[in-house]
């Protein structure tokens, strides 16, 4: 998991350094986005000229890519209410896709600590906040993504989480509705919908058919 | 430096970051006001899969052939020997390897 991040963070450290941010700036998105994807997209947009229209287009370019934090937010909400609200709330600001991918599979393990949840999400967030600085300083070094596979550190990581979070009964339509939905969205629309439109996807078909063993 | 010149890239990040931050407590805050039907539980339990898996497969797909051995060599890996940053080396390795000799 952590070297995916450090890999990952250094690459949104090395687009930002190309796109003219300087470190601090960098720095500050990483740690206050704290979301891979969404950053790598904003910064193939990012503008010269700052107005109000293409900082309402960053905004729309990031929320359209993480709109799957609403999504892992509703499916985490039924385990994490129980546990004090604070925390909770600490580490719903830390949300992000290895976190989740953690929490979850903790969780279907029979775990019910929601902290396992909270201090992944807390730790990772300050590796990718300092990973973004060396990343940002050899800059040119990293800028073909897809040599270093960089590209794929998202799906590798989910794959690899994926292992261990299948249950035969419940998944075995699911997770064919959700990949085939979202292969045909990804044909049919631009950008990242293709996750949120898979995912309803299976998770319907998982609330449908629950009781058809 | 004017102040122009970095009150604008600042001004975007922090709309960045509002709106992520909105749509991480969305989900949540939607969830705790929704009573927890057989239905809505049977589908949240399915969900973190079924975004996983809505994830992998387009992108893999976009990735061309490099990115399916990658794939495979980390699914295969992690089954192997269930160590995420083993599985995550042999991976990435795979597909490096396979795009070093051309592979698309």
């Amino acid at each position: 998991m952590l070297p995916g991040v450090l890999v990952f963070a250094a690459a949104v450290g090395a687009a930002s350094a190309e796109k003219g941010l300087t470190l601090g700036q960098a720095v500050l998105m990483s740690f206050s986005v704290y979301a891979g994807a969404s950053q790598l997209l904003a910064l193939q947009l990012w503008p010269e000229i700052f107005s109000l229209s293409a900082i309402v287009a960053l905004v729309v370019v990031t929320t359209a890519v993480n709109l799957r934090f609403l999504l892992m937010g509703a499916a985490l909400q039924p385990w994490l209410s129980s546990g004090p609200p604070a925390p909770i709330h600490l580490g719903l600001a830390g949300l992000t896709d290895a976190n989740f991918v953690i929490g979850s599979r903790y969780h279907a393990g029979g775990g019910q600590d929601a902290g396992v949840f909270v201090g992944a999400g807390l730790f990772m967030w300050i590796v990718w906040t300092l990973a973004t600085i060396p990343g940002h300083a050899l800059g040119h070094l990293l800028t073909d993504p897809k040599r270093f596979a960089i590209d794929m550190v998202m799906p590798l990581t989910f794959t690899v989480m994926s292992v261990g979070l299948f249950r035969m009964r419940r998944d075995r339509l699911a997770w064919p509705v959700a990949g085939a939905v979202a292969v045909v969205t990804a044909q049919l629309v631009e950008g990242f919908w293709f996750i949120i439109a898979g995912a309803i996807a299976g998770s319907l078909a998982a609330g449908v058919f629950r009781d058809r063993g | 430096m004017t102040a122009a010149d970095w009150t604008g890239p600042v001004a975007a990040i922090l709309a960045m970051a509002a709106a992520t931050y909105m749509v991480r407590f969305a989900g949540y805050w939607i969830m705790s006001r929704v009573p927890l039907t057989p239905f809505l539980r049977a589908a949240l339990e399915a969900l973190p899969g079924a975004i996983i898996v809505a994830t992998v497969v387009p992108l893999a797909m976009r990735g061309g052939l490099s990115a399916w051995i990658g794939v495979a060599v980390a699914a295969a890996t992690m089954l192997a020997v269930r160590k995420d940053i083993a599985a995550m080396a042999a991976g990435m390795g795979a597909v490096m390897a396979a795009r070093a000799i051309g592979l698309p």
